[in-house]
């Protein structure tokens, strides 16, 4: 069950990861009237429609040792990325970046300008202002980004395959060892991962219909 | 006091509108601004509170300096010790009412005052519940005492009452008479309502296409135009009969329907739809207290 237990890191790293990047980007997006906005959230949204393997096959390109950055990172912060699980997670975070900050951005966007405008006038920084009141009352976009993350990195295959190869315990999560078992004819293996993961992807997304269905409302409270 | 003099270019939904204000106000006055929608009178609010960036001008309080567009001064909100009443209340969902209050408190401001308002707009019933909960006239006395607990030097309201049936109206109007002689306040405003200025306003500023148009007080600007006259209403005609040789108008002043007989008789050219006025030179009024 290594590649189960691997997949689940991969993406448990990256979801929490991604939410300490998101945020403040979703803030920057939904409240700046810079006039190259459009570009940012265009960057932002590409991995919606780039096949994975496009993506994977840049980020295999940059962070190969034989390339000036690759090379960078390796002397520099000592980070292999290529055939890593570092690496897999740095292609994970730019791959699932959409998924977590446009339910954030458009939670930000969707609350009425005059709570922000209110908390400005009541002498409160925007930083208590972000975290007292507009984090709060967008619980429910915060929690669809964080299981749209995770659930996305949980799926993804193209974007390791490239970047991660298959290295058992290292690169070979889930999705890659399942394509593998079934090149081996080995059905009884690949039937095995693909329910647990079947099951995980049932779990969580009944969750998020459960809680922002107001179910589980005053849990989440 | 006040003193600002501002200009910003808005676009407005009927195009693009020059807002152009001078505008000085006495400490401790209640003033009432005036005028159709789209006129500027939230602008100017905004504006005087730093939440709308102004193109030009100054704006001086208490001989100290809010914005200077000459020397770049720009005092950011948090810094302008104003209170804010939103006409959308902008109670915040996640806390409750004390939550909101205590919000509310600069960095090592006591409990007190808190209380104090609490007591003055009779919230202490409704201090554990949600804002969602409240009804309409109760969020707004949410908002208004959450707007107070910093002690604002000046108060600005954004059409508070707007929302409101009469009787709870009203009832708001009375208690934001007393805050703002309790807390002795500055207050500004809006309000579309006629009575609500008179009954409120020392003095009151009428805007049209982002120019001040008349500033006086409101018997003034909304008392008789015509000296000799003793009693006059506005109303628009809803309904004409003719019985045998005279005609009687049905007129809609406010919310009710006032029957008069035409002067004129049946040659007058009266339609419905018309503005018109009534006025009556002598006559007995009869008064009945009504409702209770």
């Amino acid at each position: 069950m290594t590649p189960i237990v691997l997949t689940l890191q991969l993406a448990a790293i990256t979801t929490l990861l991604l939410l300490l990047i998101s945020v403040p980007l979703a803030y920057w997006l939904a409240y700046t009237k810079w006039k190259f906005k459009p570009i940012v959230e265009t960057l932002v949204s590409m991995p919606l429609v780039l096949p994975p393997t496009v993506l994977g096959f840049y980020l295999l390109l940059a962070f190969s040792p034989s390339n000036g950055f690759g090379q960078w990172l390796d002397q520099y912060l000592g980070l292999q990325l290529v055939f890593s699980f570092e690496g897999l997670v740095v292609a994970s975070i730019i791959y699932s970046l959409p998924f977590m900050v446009h339910p954030i951005q458009s939670g930000f966007t969707r609350l009425s300008p005059s709570l922000r405008e209110a908390a400005y006038m009541l002498g409160k920084s925007k930083w208590t202002t972000l975290r007292k009141v507009l984090l709060p009352n967008i619980k429910p976009s915060l929690l669809t980004g964080i299981v749209l993350a995770f659930a996305h990195t949980i799926g993804e295959f193209g974007v390791v395959l490239m970047i991660g190869g298959n290295r058992e315990g290292e690169t070979r999560v889930a999705s890659i060892a399942i394509y593998d078992e079934v090149e081996s004819l080995n059905y009884q293996a690949a039937h095995q991962y693909s329910l647990v993961l079947m099951a995980i992807a049932f779990s969580i997304l009944l969750l998020v219909y459960l809680t922002n269905g107001g179910h589980f409302k005053a849990l989440w409270k | 006091m006040i003193d600002l003099s501002l200009s910003k270019r808005l676009n407005a939904p009927g195009g693009e509108m020059l807002l152009q204000l001078e505008l000085q106000i006495d400490k401790g006055q209640l003033v009432g601004l005036y005028g159709k929608s789209g006129a500027g009178k939230t602008s100017l609010l905004r504006l005087l509170a730093g939440l709308t960036q102004a193109d030009e001008g100054r704006i001086v309080v208490d001989g100290k300096v809010w914005l200077d567009k000459q020397k770049r001064i720009d005092l950011p909100p948090q810094k302008r010790n104003i209170g804010f009443v939103f006409q959308d209340y902008a109670l915040f969902p996640n806390m409750t009412v004390a939550e909101n209050l205590h919000f509310a408190r600069s960095k090592g401001q006591s409990d007190q005052i808190i209380k104090e308002i609490i007591d003055v707009m009779e919230l202490g019933d409704l201090q554990n519940k949600s804002p969602q909960s409240l009804s309409g006239g109760q969020q707004q006395r949410v908002a208004l005492a959450r707007a107070l607990v910093q002690r604002p030097q000046i108060l600005l309201l954004d059409e508070p009452l707007s929302a409101l049936d009469p009787d709870l109206r009203y009832k708001l109007q009375q208690y934001i008479l007393n805050v703002h002689r309790q807390f002795q306040l500055t207050t500004i405003l809006i309000s579309h309502d006629v009575a609500e200025m008179l009954r409120l306003a020392d003095r009151c500023v009428v805007l049209d296409e982002g120019k001040i148009v008349q500033q006086a007080p409101p018997m003034v600007i909304f008392g008789s135009q015509h000296p000799g006259e003793q009693f006059s209403l506005t109303g628009e005609i809803i309904g004409i009969h003719q019985v045998g040789s005279d005609l009687y108008l049905s007129v809609l002043c406010g919310t009710a329907v006032l029957k008069v007989q035409s002067p004129h008789g049946p040659t007058a050219k009266w339609k419905i739809g018309d503005q018109i006025q009534l006025s009556a030179t002598a006559f007995q009024a009869t008064i009945h207290k009504s409702g209770s």
